[in-house]
C-alpha cells in the first residue's frame, strides 16, 4: 500500500558470527563425542540391554513364510550396520532439506510468487549442500551397500547358489541393468541414476545461483525471465528424479515390498522439513535483526505452509496406510507388520504421527499461532524432529531389523550431520546480498499483506 | 428536515486516498457509519478499527461436531446395528471411519460457516439493499456517517469530509421506512421503479 512506507536496507548482509561459528562448532563436537560413545557401547553390546528380542517369534515367521526372505543369511549384523543406517538416514533428510530449497525457490520463481522474494536467498543458500550430500550418498552406498541393502547381494539372482529371489531377480533390470542377462556383478544402473540426480540437482542449482546473482549487479528482467524458464525445466527433472530416488534410496531397502505413492511420501516428507528448516532460519535471522521488512504477515504464509503441508503429508501416509490395511494383502501389509509389531518400532509410528500431524495441526491452526515467532519455532523444531523419525520409520526396520533403537550414536549424528549443513547453509548465506535487490518484485514483498 | 435518518455520504474516488480518510477522519473524533466499495480494499477494516471476525471459532467447533456425529454414526451403525465383516476386520476398524469423518467434517464446518455467515450478516432471500449512492456498485468508494451518532455538526463533518480530499460530500435523509423498508415492499417498489428506494433520492 502507498500508506505505508518501509525502510528498506538494501545492501544487507549476513554476517557469519565467530559466536554462531562456535555454537556450530560444538554442537559438532558434541555430537562426534555422542557418536563414540554410541560406537563403543555398541561394540561393547551394552547399548542394548532393555531392548531385548522384540520382533516376536510368530511374528518373525509369518514375515518369513513366503520363503522368499530366508532368514539367517546375507549379512550378520554388526555396529556399522547402525551406523551405516544412521548415516543413510541423515543423507536421506539432509538431501532432502537442500533439494526442497532449489525447489522452493524454482516454485516460487514458476509462481510468479512476490511475497517470497525478500528471504530467497535463505532456500538458495541450502542448495550448497547438494554436492556434499552426493558424495555421502555415494560414499554409504559403496562402503555400506550389502549391510544396507539387500537386493546388492547378487547370489540373490544365481538360481545355483540356493539364495535365488525369484521376487528380487525380476527387479534385476531396475537395479544393475536393463536387459541384464547372468548374474549381475555392479549395479550400474542405479549408480548412474544416484549420480545422474545429484549431478542435474546441483547443476540446476548452480544456474539458479549464477543468475540470482548476476541479477544483483545488472538488474533488469533478463535474469528474471531466464530463472522462469530454468525453473520450470528444473520442477518437470525433480518432479521425475524425486521420485524415483525415493524408490532407489528408500523402498528398495524393503526389496519384496513396493508402493506406488512411495514417491509422493517422501516428496510430502522431504517439503514439509524443508518448509519447517526455512521457517526456522528466516525466524531466527529476524530475530538476530535482519530482515527488518519481514513481519507477521510473511511468517502468516510460511506458517500457512507448514500446516497444509504437514496435512499433506499426513494426507499422502494415511492413503497408503488405508489402502494397504483394508486390502490386506500380504506382500503389503509386511511393510507395516514389521513396523506396528515390533517393540522397537511401533512407538515410533505413534510419534510420528504426533508429531508430524497432531502437534502441528492444533498448534498452527489460529491465525494467531502463525503470526508468532515463538509458536513458529516450537511447531517447527518438532516438525524437523518428527520428519527425522519418518526417514527413521523408512530406513531403520528393513535394515536394522530387532536391532534398532534410538541412542547416542543416532543423536550424535543427528548433530554433526545438523552443524554440516547449518555451516554450509550459513557461510554461503554470507557470501552474497541477503536481498535480492534487483529482484522485480521485491517491492511486492514488502508490501506482502494477508 | 425531511425524515428521521440523517447521514452525510461522502464520494472517494481512491482506494489510497479513502484508506488515509478513513484515518484522518476518525482521529478528528467522527464515527463513520460504514463504507462501500466496489471492491474489496486491503487494510480498510484495519482502517476501520474492526475487530477481527470470531468466525474461525464457530468454523471449529461446527467441525468437531461434525468429527463427532461421523465418529458416533459409524460406531452405532457398524459396530451396534448391523454389523458385518469386511475382510476380517473389526467391526469397529478406526481406520476405514477416517474418510468418512474427515469429510462429514469439512461438510459441517462448511455449511456451518456458510449459514453463520448469512445469518449473523443478515443476508438472505428477504434481505433489502442499503444504498446510499447508486455509484458505489460501481467505481466509488462511499463513506456514510450517521449524524446521530457523532456530536459535530454537519458543517463541521462536511469540512473534514473535505479536508479529507472526499470529491462529494453531501447530505442524505431517510425516513426509517425508507431506510430499512419491510422486504414486500421494497420488492412492489423495485418491480414498479427498477430501483431501490434509497437510490431513487440519488442527487
Amino acid at each position: 500500500m502507498a500508506t505505508e512506507t518501509h525502510e528498506l536496507n538494501l545492501e544487507e548482509k549476513f554476517v557469519f558470527s565467530d559466536k554462531a561459528k562456535k555454537k556450530i562448532f560444538l554442537t559438532l563436537g558434541i555430537g562426534i563425542v555422542l557418536l563414540i560413545i554410541g560406537i563403543i557401547l555398541e561394540m561393547s553390546g551394552g547399548g542394548h540391554g532393555e531392548h531385548a528380542l522384540n520382533l516376536t517369534q510368530d511374528n518373525l515367521a509369518s514375515i518369513n513364510s513366503d520363503g522368499t526372505e530366508s532368514g539367517g543369511h546375507g549379512h550378520a549384523y554388526s555396529w556399522t550396520t547402525k551406523l551405516f543406517a544412521g548415516m543413510w538416514i541423515n543423507n536421506l533428510f539432509f538431501t532432502g532439506l537442500a533439494l526442497i530449497g532449489v525447489f522452493w525457490v524454482a516454485v516460487n520463481y514458476v509462481a510468479t510468487a512476490g511475497w517470497s522474494v525478500g528471504f530467497k536467498r535463505v532456500p538458495e543458500a541450502f542448495g550448497n549442500f547438494l554436492p556434499i550430500a552426493g558424495v555421502l550418498m555415494l560414499v554409504v552406498f559403496v562402503i555400506a551397500n550389502h549391510s544396507l541393502f539387500h537386493w546388492t547381494d547378487t547370489s540373490l539372482y544365481d538360481e545355483t547358489s540356493g539364495h535365488f529371489d525369484a521376487i528380487i531377480n525380476g527387479k534385476k533390470g531396475f537395479f544393475f541393468m536393463p536387459g541384464a542377462e547372468g548374474v549381475p556383478s555392479i549395479p550400474v544402473f542405479y549408480y548412474g541414476r544416484m549420480i545422474f540426480f545429484f549431478l542435474g540437482w546441483v547443476l540446476f542449482y548452480q544456474f539458479i545461483k549464477k543468475q540470482s546473482h548476476l541479477e544483483d549487479v545488472n538488474g533488469g528482467t533478463k535474469h528474471y525471465r531466464k530463472l522462469v524458464t530454468f525453473s520450470a525445466t528444473f520442477l518437470i527433472f525433480f518432479g521425475v528424479s524425486s521420485s524415483i530416488s525415493a524408490w532407489d534410496w528408500v523402498m528398495s531397502i524393503d526389496t519384496h515390498w513396493f508402493s506406488t505413492m512411495f514417491g509422493w511420501y517422501v516428496f510430502a516428507s522431504w517439503f514439509v522439513s524443508g518448509l519447517a528448516a526455512i521457517t526456522l532460519i528466516v525466524v531466527f535471522l529476524k530475530e538476530a535483526g535482519y530482515f527488518s521488512f519481514i513481519n507477521e504477515n510473511h511468517l502468516h504464509d510460511l506458517g500457512k505452509f507448514v500446516f497444509g503441508f504437514s496435512i499433506f503429508w499426513t494426507y499422502i501416509w494415511f492413503s497408503q496406510f488405508l489402502l494397504i490395511y483394508y486390502a490386506n494383502i500380504p506382500e503389503e501389509t509386511v511393510y507395516f507388520l514389521e513396523r506396528l509389531q515390533s517393540d522397537n518400532y511401533s512407538k515410533f509410528i505413534f510419534i510420528n504421527l504426533i508429531l508430524n500431524f497432531f502437534f502441528p495441526f492444533l498448534a498452527l491452526m489460529t491465525r494467531d499461532a502463525k503470526r508468532k515467532m515463538t509458536f513458529l519455532k516450537i511447531v517447527c523444531t518438532v516438525v524437523l524432529v518428527g520428519h527425522w523419525f519418518d526417514f527413521y520409520l523408512m530406513v531403520a526396520p528393513g535394515t536394522l531389523k530387532e536391532h534398532g533403537g534410538f541412542g547416542f550414536m543416532e543423536l550424535g549424528l543427528i548433530m554433526i550431520y545438523g552443524s554440516a549443513f547449518i555451516f554450509v547453509v550459513l557461510s554461503n548465506l554470507a557470501k552474497s546480498k541477503l536481498i535480492p535487490v534487483n529482484h522485480p518484485m521485491l517491492q511486492e514483498c514488502v508490501h506482502h499483506h494477508t | 428536515m425531511e425524515g428521521n435518518k440523517h447521514f452525510l455520504v461522502g464520494i472517494f474516488n481512491d482506494q489510497d486516498i479513502l484508506l488515509k480518510a478513513v484515518k484522518k477522519i476518525r482521529s478528528e473524533g467522527v464515527k463513520i457509519h460504514e463504507v462501500y466499495t466496489p471492491y474489496p480494499v486491503h487494510h480498510l477494516e484495519d482502517a476501520l478499527g474492526y475487530s477481527r471476525s470470531r468466525m474461525p471459532v464457530a468454523a471449529f467447533f461446527f467441525g468437531l461436531t461434525g468429527t463427532i456425529l461421523a465418529i458416533l454414526m459409524q460406531t452405532l451403525m457398524m459396530g451396534v446395528d448391523w454389523p458385518m465383516n469386511i475382510g476380517g476386520k473389526p467391526f469397529v476398524a478406526i481406520p476405514d471411519f477416517v474418510p468418512i469423518t474427515f469429510e462429514l467434517t469439512v461438510l459441517l464446518a462448511a455449511y456451518g460457516m456458510g449459514f453463520t455467515f448469512f445469518i449473523t450478516r443478515g443476508l438472505g432471500p428477504t434481505a433489502v439493499p442499503t444504498i446510499f449512492d447508486i455509484r458505489m456498485t460501481d467505481d466509488k468508494h462511499v463513506m456514510a456517517i450517521d449524524l446521530a451518532e457523532n456530536k459535530k455538526s454537519e458543517d463541521e463533518i462536511k469540512q473534514i469530509l473535505s479536508d479529507a480530499k472526499a470529491e462529494e460530500a453531501y447530505r442524505k435523509d431517510f425516513t426509517e421506512e425508507e431506510f430499512s423498508p419491510t422486504f414486500g415492499k421494497y420488492l412492489i417498489d423495485v418491480l414498479t421503479n427498477g430501483v431501490t428506494v434509497s437510490s431513487r433520492k440519488l442527487n
